[in-house]
């Protein structure tokens, strides 16, 4: 099964490289949602209006979208017993599909024990020391990402709704501050490019508004399926920046507040990219 | 004795580090730099490469330029630099390129002459240039060649 899909990306990632520059004229129709009032968009527009015909099929089809190997991986692991505990996800949650149904989409959540805000990755874990006392599994290991892609795919289809009041307003201006700031030797901020530039080709890839309602996401070109942490040290990376670490506070900001920039979109968790 | 080498290994690349973290101070004439930053000229064909490498000015990340069609992939970010050299005297496109925030406020263009000022840069390139002030000048040679 997985052998099918390495031949199938091969060929895939071979037509988006061809596919790279008539790209440009064939972008007219981005369908997206009107934002509300005060936000910084008038139309918010998933990260998928933005890929080639090719990738957008890969992942509309749930046979061909390999990020379903982790969707079904995950399913198991929900059921399996592990830590002193003797519990699994399913002792204290139930059927994923109805306990964890929304609870993605409105990722990240302030936590009142801990006094700051937790991602998925972050609650997983959370749950599998406390309550399993069970190992946490480090992060952009094959186990937590697929453990977050398959209970943020419970959200499927329903609008992202972080809420960015209350406690949460002081992380929502971090997060918010960050993402307006210049960082690296190119001094590019993310608004650098994906709220000024977004819509225009950069090189071999055609920049979106940088949206993560489709996190995590599998890369074409990486061959597996990528965390949003791993896309954020990415971009800071790329600009020659020193990036922050995954899962902390920088980053848990900023997750905050991209995830507000696309309040409304359908969460497309498990996304496909190239 | 074996632990002294390591020692003057250490003094001498942290010399050498010193030295590439002296800020680079431009001489800003009526916003352009006439004078050249490695004293001596560009040259055109060497200016070509360093434009195109992905590791170098990478200019066309974000510009189109007509004459280089044969190379994949042209951004979007910035203007055509067809006929830029029209548009500009030399003097202004080696200040263009060794920091155009210096004229056009706010750019996404990043300076290629600037070595402080900057927020987290990754240690491996931390005070140091994006181009060298010889690399610089050769591009400016090439620019030269947009007519
Ligand atoms: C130099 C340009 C550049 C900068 C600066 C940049 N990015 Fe990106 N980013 C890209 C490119 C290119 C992609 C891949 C194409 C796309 O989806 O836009 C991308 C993709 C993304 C994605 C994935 C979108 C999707 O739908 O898959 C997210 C999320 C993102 N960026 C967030 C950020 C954040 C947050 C920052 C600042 C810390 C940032 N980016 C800075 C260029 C940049
Ligand atoms: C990240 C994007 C980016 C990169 C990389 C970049 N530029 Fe630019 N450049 C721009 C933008 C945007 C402008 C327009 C100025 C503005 O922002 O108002 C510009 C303007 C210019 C201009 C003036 C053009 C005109 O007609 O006014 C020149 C010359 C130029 N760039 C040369 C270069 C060279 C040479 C390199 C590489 C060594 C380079 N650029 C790399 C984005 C970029």
């Amino acid at each position: 099964m997985p052998y099918r899909h390495v031949g199938l990306l091969a060929a895939v990632v071979a037509i988006t490289a061809l596919a790279g520059v008539p790209a440009a004229a064939q972008d007219a129709g981005r369908k997206g949602i009107p934002a509300p009032p005060g936000h910084v968009f008038k139309t918010i527009i998933s990260g998928y209006e933005f890929r080639t015909k090719e990738t957008r099929a890969v992942q509309d089809d749930d046979l061909e979208n390999p990020g379903f190997l982790a969707v079904e991986r995950a399913a198991d692991v929900w059921k399996k017993v592990e830590g002193s505990e003797g519990k699994s996800c399913m002792s204290c949650h139930g059927e994923a599909e109805k306990s964890m149904k929304g609870v993605g989409a409105a990722m990240p959540k302030w936590d009142d024990k801990l006094k700051k805000p937790v991602n998925l990755e972050q609650r997983i874990n959370m749950c599998r020391s406390e309550h399993m006392k069970a190992e946490p599994w480090a992060f952009k290991s094959q186990a937590l990402t697929d453990m977050t892609t398959f209970v943020r795919y419970q959200s499927h289809g329903m609008p992202v709704a972080v809420k960015t009041d209350g406690p949460m307003s002081p992380w929502f201006e971090r997060g918010k501050q960050i993402y307006y700031t210049r960082y690296g030797q190119l001094d590019l901020a993310c608004a650098s490019c994906h709220e000024r530039n977004n819509g225009k080709f950069m090189r071999a890839d055609f920049l979106s508004q940088g949206q993560t309602n489709g996190f995590p996401t599998y890369r074409l070109r990486d061959q597996r399926l990528v965390p949003l942490h791993e896309r954020f040290e990415g971009c800071m990376f790329d600009v020659r920046a020193e990036p922050f670490k995954p899962l902390s506070d920088e980053f848990l900001a900023l997750e905050l507040y991209v995830g507000w920039r696309g309040i409304g979109l359908p969460v497309e968790t498990p996304s496909v990219r190239n | 004795m074996r632990r002294l080498l390591p020692a003057a290994f250490l003094l001498a690349v942290s010399a050498a580090a010193a030295t590439a973290q002296q800020p680079v101070k431009l001489d800003v004439v009526n916003d352009s730099l006439p004078k050249s930053l490695s004293g001596a000229p560009g040259h055109a064909d060497a200016g070509k490469k360093v434009f195109l490498a992905r590791t170098l000015g990478n200019c066309l990340a974000c510009h189109q330029v007509t004459s280089l069609k044969s190379e994949e992939f042209h951004g979007e970010f910035g203007p055509s630099l067809d006929g830029v050299a029209g548009r500009y005297t030399e003097a202004q496109l080696r200040l263009i390129v060794a920091d155009p925030k210096l004229i056009f406020t706010d750019t996404v263009m990043p300076a290629f002459y600037k070595n402080e000022g900057l927020s987290r840069v990754r240690p491996e390139f931390a005070g140091k240039t994006i181009l060298s002030a010889a690399q610089v000048e050769d591009v400016v040679a090439f620019l030269e060649t947009l007519k």
